[in-house]
């Protein structure tokens, strides 16, 4: 009976001190990481002509793009470490001009005062914002100024645009979305939207408006998908051919900013060139966006 | 056996032992205490700083949350009396149900239908909160819209009936123990005086277990103020000042909406949401033990 008690015992320590031991793997991986960088850093310049670390810094609507890129860049120059963290694009602009990192990453076009700062706008991709409509809805064709007016309550009934008489149900995200701010940015309809309902991803806009008739939203392109209706805007219907020509007008650009006068590292202005060069077209396309220079 | 291992024990070295194993036992029960002292603390950091900046009686009373445009406004007033009306709304429709199945269970119901219908109350317990969202989207929201010709029938009424339903399992569990713990003594006393079944359960046995029914809605409040799975599905998530057919933002969900991409002073008003969160699942947790005691005082 005693031995059975130790034995219980020691096995309950056992367990405990496995539960601890199980710990402490966790915690020195952080540590592991950066030796594993140290060991590879003197192989380097004898086995690649570049390595070294990329900072990009913003916009939370280019995480895809910038994922498809860190997976295919690490094909490319594997020394290359790309680091992307999304903090938004003005705060991306504002660090890359106060040099905290190597390439800011903005979803807009640079305004005229940015550009006065030295912000230098290189645009690697396009990124179309899609009007969808439920499949039930016979409204087909809008402009941007009717998008604009349902969007901002002046127009509230299907019927007033050539449709059933129904009350329009204006779905969009909610107010941190990237998205949410370039459409109504593009649209004009900015601290203006009259919303029916908010929801926190695109996905949960195109499952409403897929079980809504009455409802209108919008998506990125990419996320359009066969339950729901792309409007065309003036006439122009969304496509990867009707963003990258500029017919098509509810899109926005992806910039890389750089800053005038700041010479990049060898390491950044390699996966600058390669962002900005028709190779990377294919992550572009991946990632749901168009690429500019395919 | 056992007497011999104690013995032994007194003689040889499981003292050292069993004083490790009582600082296990407190370190054990330490952790607990120090997630809910390390949560509240952290609340109270986070929360704070944006509260000072906006203004308490801006922020609790302001009827306008526009938490990104270009002059700010961080008012959760409509996120408040959403959560209010919403809780409320799900217990005037869940309690008179959930306590009349409590009747049914505990002293109505032959012990066989009993026995079936109380696996599938805890079964509606069971079930993820998510799952109640998922079948409010699908079903109830196309309903309402139909019903009330609305745009979209993501509604305040659309929360409370899915809340009313989620808090139905705890209410009706709750209320079944306390209608089973009343002596069997008042009942027949009841019956022999001349008083039908019916009277005597609503007359005696209700008021007997009346103090575990308030647990039972108190319960209820705390489930239902504090889910936000569902209702984010159901109920809109545009912080309007609520309406049965509009579309709302709770407390809950104000959080969980905007989150993910927030910074700066819109993600602090956030943790500040959630710290008014907090204090008012408090002031339930408090109401709810004093509940509990007098019942077991009772």
């Amino acid at each position: 009976m005693k031995l059975n008690k130790i034995l219980a015992l020691g096995a309950s320590l056992a367990l405990s001190a496995a539960l601890l031991a199980g710990c402490a793997p966790a915690a020195s991986d952080p540590t592991d990481t950066p030796s594993n960088t140290q060991t590879q850093q003197p192989a380097d310049p004898t086995e690649a002509p570049i390595s070294g670390t990329v900072n990009t810094d913003g916009s939370t609507s280019m995480a895809d793009v910038m994922a498809a890129f860190q997976e295919s860049f690490e094909v490319i120059q594997p020394d290359v470490t790309v680091n992307y963290s999304g903090t938004g694009s003005g705060s991306g602009i504002t660090n890359v001009l106060n040099g905290t990192v190597d390439i800011g990453l903005a979803s807009r076009a640079l305004t005229d005062e940015e550009k006065a700062e030295g912000a230098v706008e290189n645009i690697v991709a396009l990124d179309g914002v899609a009007v969808v409509i439920n499949p039930a809805n016979t409204v087909t064709s809008l402009t941007v100024e009717q998008i604009a007016q349902i969007y901002n309550g002046t127009i509230t009934n299907w019927s007033e645009l050539g449709g059933a008489d129904a009350p329009i149900a204006v779905i969009g995200r909610d107010a941190a979305s990237g998205t949410r701010g370039a459409f109504e940015e593009i649209v004009g309809v900015e601290d203006q939207c009259v919303y029916t309902n908010e929801y926190e991803s695109t996905g949960e806009v195109i499952g409403s408006v897929a079980g809504n008739p009455n409802a209108i939203g919008y998506a990125s392109l990419s996320a359009v998908d066969d339950s729901v209706v792309a409007v065309e805007v003036n006439g122009v219907a969304p496509s990867e051919a009707t963003v990258a020509d500029g017919t098509y007008e509810i899109q926005r650009p992806f910039v890389m900013v750089t800053k005038e006068g700041t010479e990049l590292s060898p390491a950044a202005q390699v996966f600058l060139d390669w962002a900005m060069s028709a190779d990377a077209a294919d992550e572009i396309e991946a990632a749901g966006c168009v690429s500019p220079n395919a | 056996m056992e007497k011999g291992a104690r013995q032994k024990g007194k003689a040889g070295g499981v003292r050292p032992l069993e004083s490790v194993m009582q600082l296990i036992f407190f370190i054990c029960g330490f952790i607990a205490i120090a997630f809910v002292l390390v949560i509240t603390i952290y609340l109270i950091i986070s929360g704070l700083p944006a509260i000072r900046e906006i203004g308490l009686v801006d922020f609790l009373f302001g009827q306008e949350w526009a938490s990104t445009a270009k002059e700010p406004k961080f008012g959760i007033l409509p996120m408040i009396l959403t959560s209010v009306y919403g809780t409320a709304g799900a217990i005037l429709i869940g309690v008179p149900i959930g306590f009349l199945m409590a009747v049914f269970l505990s002293k109505v119901a032959p012990r066989r239908v009993a026995a079936v219908v109380r696996p599938v109350v805890d079964l509606l317990a069971g079930i993820p909160s998510i799952v109640y969202g998922l079948v409010g989207l699908m079903v109830l929201v196309p309903f309402i819209r139909e019903t009330f010709n609305t745009a979209a029938g993501e509604s305040l009424l659309a929360a409370i009936v899915v809340l009313a339903v989620m808090i139905l399992p705890s209410i009706i569990s709750v209320s079944e123990t306390a209608l089973n713990a009343v002596p069997k003594e008042y009942e027949e006393a009841s019956l022999a005086l001349g008083a039908t079944d019916i009277e005597t359960y609503f007359r005696i046995s209700a008021p007997a277990a009346k103090s575990g029914i308030a647990a039972a809605v108190v319960l209820g409040v705390g489930r239902a103020i504090g889910e936000a799975m569902a209702i984010m599905m159901v109920a809109g998530n545009v912080a309007n000042m609520p309406d049965l057919l509009t579309s709302v933002r709770f407390l809950t969900t104000g959080i969980a909406v905007e989150l993910a991409y927030s910074s700066g002073l819109q993600r602090q008003a956030l943790f500040s949401i959630g710290l008014v969160l907090f204090l008012f699942i408090m002031c339930i947790n408090v109401i709810l033990n004093v509940f509990l005691k007098r019942d077991k005082e009772g």
